[in-house]
């Protein structure tokens, strides 16, 4: 039974002890961020209405969408965002499988982890962009050196979030195999492939920017055809509208990326 | 098959953990390894299930293990080490893998282990589901599939709250008596030493010497009445006498430290 006995009586004046745990926990509204787009692409478009921006300048975003419009009807806008999928997929593919291959063999081999780490350390802070002069010098003109700047950038980023997700593998899981004897080949595909996933696949949502980042830089440098090609072009010819349709492109391209990997992470990390 | 301690040494670099330990494990016997914190109760335990070499030393298994033991010397962890990406069931089938056994074999292995250990409703939970005390059943679970003739259990309780503890006590007491399953028991409390082994191994301060092997003079079953609980807990403050003044060293130079 409820001891009511050490209650204050009516008359009493009590105070409420203040309530200090609010805060800290920030959690995200489903809809926030899309009113909140909303509402600064609305204010644009209503300045860009009344005239209080110079569309050469800043184009509203309804002239974007004309643009991005009339780009797909000239069929201009797959040839630009084919060109620049080829080379950001063959890249990245290129660069993930060696970055994912070296970074388990420097997380699982002493031999590779003190050669590897040492290469890729003095490697790794090199701006990729600037191997693309080399490498076109050694590869020629053609997409291969674009696809090679794109591999080479991810290649590293794969190589550290692998080797360091494997690192975290907790070590008592491993000893735990070890002491049921079971081989390492199990051991590598049941106990540290999984426990690094998170990790590697936080390392793909960076790749997958630097991808984004390289192909657009190369492209800017040697290409006819793709969308770096295509913002240079139109800002050199004062084209703002058509300039912030191929950013708008690379910021829905990036989008898209994030939610593929979101996806992935939703059906391959349940368990956490 | 029996267990030996032979002879084991071991350092950590210049610290010296280990000192010259020699007992043996027989068939069915449950030996629990208790003495102050730092004594090497853990390591020794490594060593004797094959994880760590010993600095010197060995330890050596004398005579055939169980025919249908799939992995005689199994290792029941204090942190439970699950497979934090698995079903229950799922790590209890983890050590049975690799192992020549039919999918339907390893089903029928780890049916009967889920039965035992009361799990069989859990089975597609995983880890991050279950409470502490459940969590370590499913790694007992686990140890218990792949049939073991010796457990090594590394303070299987010690994570655990003192309800969940006493629970997981008794079901240890019915394992142990069921299954003719010995067993290398490291625990700091000295209660669970004296309801559950047969010997129980006092170790020094560091480096760990057998300072004591203290038999407990009753069986399992008996320990469980009424009567028992002085001798038991005489027992405990013989144990206790033993290591009090090493414990309290041990504690000042953790502070120290």
């Amino acid at each position: 039974m409820l001891d009511r006995a050490g209650l204050p009586a009516k008359d009493e004046t009590t105070r409420r002890v203040r309530f200090r745990g609010a805060g800290f926990v920030p959690a995200s509204s489903r809809f926030g961020g899309w009113i909140a787009l909303a509402l600064v692409i609305a204010i644009w478009q209503a300045a860009g209405s009344a005239k209080l921006v110079n569309p050469l300048f800043l184009p509203a975003p309804s002239a974007i969408v004309r643009a991005i419009y009339e780009l797909a009807m000239s069929g201009a806008l797959w040839q630009h965002l084919s060109a620049s999928l080829l080379r950001i997929g063959v890249g990245w593919l290129l660069g993930t499988a060696a970055g994912v291959v070296v970074g388990f063999a420097i997380g699982l081999s002493r031999l590779a982890r003190s050669v590897g780490i040492t290469f890729i350390s003095a490697l790794f802070p090199i701006p990729k962009i600037a191997l693309l002069p080399l490498l076109i010098l050694w590869l020629g003109i053609g997409e291969e050196p674009k696809i090679a700047t794109i591999a080479l950038g991810v290649f590293f980023s794969t190589a550290i979030s692998v080797y360091s997700g494997v690192d975290a593998v907790p070590r008592n899981l491993i000893r735990m195999a070890q002491s049921f004897n079971v081989p390492f080949a199990t051991i590598v595909r049941k106990v540290v492939w999984p426990g690094a996933l998170p990790a590697i696949l936080a390392g793909f949502r960076i790749t997958a920017s630097v991808a984004l980042l390289l192909v657009v830089s190369a492209e800017m440098i040697g290409a006819q055809y793709g969308i770096g090609a295509f913002v240079l072009q139109a800002g050199n010819l004062m084209q703002t509208d058509q300039l912030l349709a191929g950013v708008v492109i690379l910021s829905v391209f990036g989008l898209a990326v994030g939610k593929v990997i979101g996806w992935l992470e939703v059906r391959l990390l349940r368990w956490r | 098959m029996d267990l030996i301690a032979n002879r084991i040494s071991h350092h950590f670099g210049d610290l010296a953990v280990l000192d010259d330990v020699s007992f043996t494990v027989s068939a069915g016997e449950v030996v629990a390894i208790v003495g102050p914190s730092g004594c090497g109760k853990s390591t020794l335990l490594s060593i004797l299930g094959g994880l760590l070499q010993p600095t010197s030393g060995a330890a050596e298994l004398r005579g055939a293990p169980p025919a249908d033991s799939l992995n005689p010397l199994t290792f029941v962890f204090q942190d439970f080490a699950l497979l934090p990406w698995a079903t229950v069931e799922e790590n209890v089938e983890f050590p049975l893998l690799h192992t020549q056994l039919t999918a339907a074999q390893r089903r029928a292995l780890v049916d009967d282990a889920l039965r035992r250990t009361g799990l069989t409703d859990f089975r597609r939970t995983y880890p991050k589901q279950l409470s502490g005390g459940m969590r370590q059943r499913v790694g007992i679970s686990r140890a218990l599939a792949v049939k073991p003739a010796i457990l090594l259990m590394d303070e299987p309780l010690s994570a655990l709250d003192s309800q969940t503890r006493e629970l997981l006590m008794e079901n240890f007491v019915g394992l142990l008596a069921d299954g003719g399953m010995g067993a290398v028991y490291v625990t700091h409390n000295l209660e669970e030493a004296a309801r559950l082994a047969d010997r129980i191994v006092v170790l020094s301060r560091r480096p760990g010497r057998i300072r004591e092997v203290v038999t407990v003079p009753m069986t399992r079953a008996e320990r469980g009445e009424a009567a028992a609980r002085e001798k038991l807990l005489a027992l405990q403050n013989q144990i206790w006498s033993l290591i009090r003044n090493e414990a309290i060293d041990a504690e000042r130079e953790v502070q120290h430290a």
